[in-house]
């Protein structure tokens, strides 16, 4: 198994970053790297089981099943079904912490996965720094760092 | 079961930082709060199940036992097996991960625990704030982050600074600008530029000489607010850049620099300026030990509170209200009454010569009285205090600003079962951790405005003697500030 982990610093509290991340249909409109999305057969996007079904700007296609959501713990866990990428066994985890010193936001990415050894750089390059570190820069820019 | 989670962000890898705190009885060499510490049985410090026996600054003797402790995950979770201070089945967590894109740390540290029914708030502070947030801000330093602010400076010369200096007990007159001389802090003591003085009514009674606290030539004053400077040996916490404040005896806080014992000062949070520390120190932890531990007032008590447009009477007025009681105030005029009532007093009478008025109480009450009669008039109001209080009430004499009262018998107390209490707020901060619960309490409702602070004037430090004209010409309202 590759695992990727990729954390950050948000300048908000947790909540209020929480509120933008956890509608598993919303990646469009925090993430820059996602062009569209729908939640299949028109269930809730805050219903374990739920299948976003979305397109990269650069075109590749998507679909990815929520497999928990704590706003509890403001953490999100899904799988992903079907993607252009070559991972097998991907489950990935966003999770945030409030950093009580300066009401900040600790922001971790994580994903565990299997592919094919030689693209295993790659992927873990594509998906942490890519995907992650692509996802936090936005949430820093759009709320600081 | 109360719940502290504490988090914070080091400017530093999570590798440096590991490598600081992850030995079980590495906490004598990070955390300012722990004076000496050892791993009994000559046992690893990561070695689980490994018991540290140490001792805190304030002399108090706690064993801790390590109960896991994971490398990769850099964490180690750790149980209190005796403690002086009542954490029941305490289990704590601390845990660091990287922060991947800047080469810093997260760290959190929390922990569950049960508390005797009513100490859940204080002793949430003392882990919260004694523990948790005092080892950040120590390894932040450590680490050179924000907290050590100013460069420090040698301690082996004196700090030159001004005071205002008297010769001889006596009128606003006999207060002087000087220059003086702060000596380099020696072991214990901490020196301080100051830059805000509360100034309070005792300091007339100790210029005056009626209060036998100063022998001239010297400095009055006994709160303030500034910025360490220098550190003596032996002290534990305190580091130059820090601010601090302090409310206590000896005299001496008329100056722009100080060199004074350090146990008796406390740390101010980010969101209490200068200013606002120097105005509420004195007043404000006495208004805590008043309504906490003289008598714990709680919701639907009757509290009658003298002088209620006062320094203290108004933090009385508003922080009683807040725990839900019924507020009753005498106060000296209309104008007065006005102030109390926007501070939280439900009744302000106005009772221009201190008494008379037990009648109006007992009418409030529906002839029953008040729980808790907070008096700092003395002598013209005591015996309608007395007068004012249900059964089993509780009268607390904290001061005698119209002079002293007469003996008591304590068969007169028999009469409605009755308690009397003359406490003084240095008793009640002699313990460094009553202190530190005292001031975290009290900086807490002022920073959510629980309590609101009135700073009626200020005077330049040098113009000590127009304040003191202004404070006996009762010219003053809410507290008066001098600016260093």
């Amino acid at each position: 198994m590759v695992k990727v982990y990729t954390s950050s610093v948000v300048g908000a509290p947790a909540d209020q970053v929480w509120k933008v991340i956890r509608d598993f249909n919303d990646l469009p409109s925090w993430h820059p790297g996602i062009a569209d999305s729908k939640i299949e057969g028109g269930l809730p996007s805050d219903k374990i089981g739920c299948v976003r079904s979305f397109h990269t700007k650069d075109g590749g296609h998507i679909r990815e099943q929520l497999l928990s959501l704590s706003d509890f713990d403001y953490t999100c866990t899904y799988a992903i079904l079907e993607s252009p990428m070559g991972v097998r066994d991907y489950v990935a985890t966003l999770k945030l912490t409030p950093v009580t010193d300066g009401n900040r936001t600790f922001a971790e990415w994580t994903a565990e996965f299997a592919c094919d050894a030689e693209r295993t750089a790659d992927l873990a390059q594509l998906i942490g720094t890519g995907v992650f570190q692509g996802g936090f820069d936005a949430l820093k820019q759009r709320f600081g760092g | 079961m109360v719940r502290v989670f504490k988090s914070t962000i080091v400017d530093a890898p999570v590798d440096a930082v590991w490598s600081l705190i992850r030995d079980f009885n590495s906490h004598i060499h990070w955390h300012p709060a722990i004076a000496e510490s050892v791993i009994e049985g000559g046992r690893s410090g990561d070695e689980v199940g490994c018991v540290r026996a140490f001792k805190l600054v304030d002399g108090a003797a706690l064993r801790e036992q390590l109960l896991a402790f994971s490398e990769p995950e850099r964490s180690f979770t750790y149980c209190i097996l005796d403690s002086p201070i009542p954490l029941l089945g305490y289990v704590a967590q601390v845990k660091l991960s990287p922060v991947t894109d800047g080469r810093r740390t997260f760290w959190q540290w929390s922990s569950s625990f049960e508390t005797p029914p009513g100490r859940e708030q204080e002793l949430f502070a003392i882990v919260a704030e004694g523990v948790y947030q005092a080892g950040f801000d120590a390894v932040q330093a450590h680490f050179g982050g924000r907290k050590v602010t100013a460069p420090r400076t040698g301690t082996a010369g004196p700090l030159a600074g001004k005071a205002v200096v008297q010769d001889r007990h006596g009128g606003p007159e006999v207060l002087s600008w000087r220059d003086v001389e702060a000596p380099a802090p020696g072991p214990g003591e901490v020196r301080l530029r100051q830059t805000a003085i509360g100034v309070n009514y005792i300091d007339v009674y100790v210029r005056t000489g009626l209060y036998p606290m100063l022998k001239p030539p010297g400095t009055i004053g006994m709160e303030a607010a500034g910025v360490v400077e220098a550190v003596g040996a032996d002290v534990v916490g305190l580091s130059p850049g820090d601010r601090v404040a302090y409310a206590c005896p000896p005299v001496g806080a008329y100056a722009t620099v100080r060199t004074m014992a350090a146990g008796q000062l406390v740390l101010l949070p980010d969101e209490i300026d200068d200013r606002t520390a120097a105005a509420i120190m004195l007043k404000g932890m006495t208004a805590e030990y008043l309504l906490h531990r003289t008598h714990a007032v709680k919701a639907g008590d009757v509290v009658l509170v003298h002088a209620a447009a006062g320094g203290v009477g108004l933090m009385l007025c508003q922080w009683a209200r807040h725990i839900g009681a019924t507020v009753i105030g005498t106060v000296g005029s209309e104008a007065k009454a006005k102030l109390a009532r926007d501070h939280g007093c439900d009744y302000p009478i106005v009772t221009p010569r201190g008494g008379g008025f037990a009648e109006r109480v007992k009418g409030l009450t529906g002839g029953r009285g008040a729980d808790v009669v907070y008096d700092g008039i003395g002598r013209d109001s005591f015996e309608d205090s007395l007068e004012a209080l249900a059964l089993c009430g509780h009268l607390v004499s904290y001061g005698q600003a119209s002079g002293p009262v007469p003996p008591v018998e304590p068969a007169r107390l028999s009469g409605k079962s009755l308690t009397l209490s003359r406490p003084v707020l240095f008793h009640y901060t002699a313990d460094r951790r009553d202190l530190t619960a005292i001031a975290t309490r009290l900086f807490d409702v002022v920073r959510r405005g629980v309590v609101k602070v009135e700073i009626g004037q200020t005077f330049p430090l040098a113009e000590a003697a127009e304040a003191h004209r202004a404070l006996e010409g009762r010219r003053t309202t809410g507290s008066t500030v001098l600016t260093a």
